[in-house]
């Protein structure tokens, strides 16, 4: 649920500029973020994603600009450098955080996120024997532990297997409708096309687009075109012009036209156009 | 005071299971209790084995533990994870620094028991080894804070723990490495142990542990302040 544009946006980033060693990895960042709502930031590796996350949860201090939240937002951070420790189980795990965060009822509290991230049945085993999905699903749970009312998550579903990246997707799908703001970092252009209201892409430390999915590929729909798969097994691809219109038409009415579709370039698409990266042709 | 004690009952879980730092704390203990029981030869001198003992655990259980625990902490990122929830680096410390205390004063009631110490020699024991334990973690704080990850750790507090701990040991049979050496924490906590129930009040020890304290104390402000915890 995203509220109304009205409201006061919950996170606000104005003009950040960040540099390292002379480079400048960041160059007036400006976007803001509402209350509710999933939005994406989507880089290439090295893009300044994780540096720009830390600015945004008050880690690290910009060179110019600023990060603003609302004050009476609380805050969670996943990231994937974020260990646990290694000997104690997961409920241990999870009873420091709730002692350190003076949960009320933790016991009750943990049985309960255990449960909502797939972990109750490995509770009493030690964090060091879990994969790699529960680890991440136990860094899940530590952040949501605290009830956060904005959740900053970098790449949650990185290097994860399809069923538990789509388990962590489905939680913080769920957490949205509790009407939580999620601040998602990710290069999963998938990921970030199902599951964000908005997102903005940044390169070469610029936010170089900023919108909803739908409203970007469509900024970038150049191609303007039909493709045809024929009932012959010819593909054919027409321009978006009335000559093409005419010729579809009579190809609908032969009933030769197995499949029709306009072609929208995808997230991938277009973030690899912005970037001039070449992308990778599928298997 | 919330997250002291989160971070205390974490530590105690955590050391539950981390045989490499219960160890330390164990250890001389027990080799006292059995060197003091086995070896018993005319002319040493009353508690040999477990004065001795009291002196290299001084000099190497805190420093030992404190320097791995946060050593361990930066590796795994799980420190960053406790700063980013909103504790302090003190309380961090403080947490840290007290639960490695209250393990090290279990050591310090056995080699009193083992000293057969009563009275006011027991708490003048107890104070000296609660002046050696301090100065040991603060050792290992400047260690732990200054090294990224545990193998660069080892790799200073061996040596360093090796300097702390066995020395007082060497003075013991030989007084030209008692000479040299008068300058360590670790040693004039063996010159004081040794001297208790004398008379005379050790003024030349007490000002050496004071340096010495007010040395490690100036390091540890530097390169917490330099370095900080992350």
């Amino acid at each position: 649920m995203v509220k109304g544009t009205d409201a006061p946006p919950i996170l606000i980033a104005q003009d950040i500029v960040m540099s390292f060693h002379g480079k400048r990895c960041l160059d007036g960042i400006r976007f803001s973020v509402q209350r509710g709502e999933i939005f994406g930031l989507l880089g290439q590796t090295g893009a300044g994603k994780t540096t720009l996350i830390k600015i945004l949860t008050g880690q690290l201090p910009p060179d110019a600009g600023s990060a603003t939240r609302d004050s009476s937002a609380s805050i969670g951070i996943m990231m994937d450098a974020f260990g646990v420790y290694e000997r104690l189980s997961v409920y241990e795990n999870l009873k420091i955080y709730a002692a350190l965060y003076g949960t009320v009822h933790p016991k009750e509290k943990i049985t309960d996120i255990l449960e909502k991230v797939g972990l109750s049945e490995a509770k009493k085993t030690a964090a060091a024997k879990l994969s790699k999905g529960m680890q991440s699903r136990l860094r899940l749970a530590r952040v949501l532990l605290r009830d956060p009312d904005i959740l900053f998550l970098d790449e949650p579903t990185s290097g994860l297997d399809p069923a538990t990246a789509d388990c962590i997707r489905q939680i913080l799908y769920t957490e949205k409708k509790r009407g939580k703001t999620i601040f998602l970092v990710t290069h999963t252009m998938s990921e970030a096309e199902s599951l964000c209201d908005r997102i903005a892409l940044l390169c070469g430390g610029k936010i170089i687009e900023c919108g909803t999915p739908k409203e970007i590929c469509a900024r970038h729909n150049r191609q303007k075109s039909f493709a045809l798969h024929l009932s012959d097994g010819t593909d054919l691809c027409l321009p978006l012009t009335p000559d093409s219109a005419d010729r579809i038409a009579d190809l609908i009415r032969g009933r030769c036209v197995e499949t029709l579709h306009t072609t929208e370039p995808d997230l991938e698409t277009v973030f690899c156009d912005l970037t001039g990266e070449e992308r990778t042709p599928a298997p | 005071m919330r997250y002291i004690t989160a971070i205390f009952y974490k530590q105690l879980l955590d050391t539950k299971k981390n045989n490499a730092v219960l160890i330390q704390f164990f250890m001389f203990p027990l080799m006292a209790f059995f060197m003091e029981h086995m070896i018993q030869i005319a002319e040493m001198p009353p508690h040999f084995f477990a004065k001795m003992f009291a002196c290299m655990f001084v000099g190497m259980a805190p420093l030992v533990c404190m320097s791995s625990v946060l050593s361990e902490e930066k590796e795994r990122g799980t420190l960053r994870v406790l700063l980013m929830s909103g504790v302090k680096p003190w309380q961090y410390l403080i947490s840290i620094g007290s639960f490695i205390f209250c393990m090290c004063m279990i050591g310090t009631a056995v080699f009193t028991l083992l000293c057969m110490y009563r009275g006011w020699d027991a708490l003048v024991f107890v104070c000296i080894m609660t002046a050696g334990i301090v100065l040991s973690e603060l050792v290992g704080a400047v260690i732990g804070i200054c090294c990224q990850n545990q193998m660069a750790a080892t790799g200073v507090m061996v040596p360093v723990m090796l300097i702390f701990s066995f020395v007082p040991m060497l003075s013991e049979f030989n007084t030209t490495v008692a000479a040299y050496t008068d300058f360590l924490f670790s040693q004039q906590i063996r010159t004081l142990i040794n001297h208790i129930g004398v008379t005379a009040f050790p003024t030349k020890s007490i000002c050496i542990l004071a340096g010495n304290f007010f040395a490690a104390l100036a390091v540890f402000l530097f390169v917490s302040r330099k370095k900080g915890l992350e």
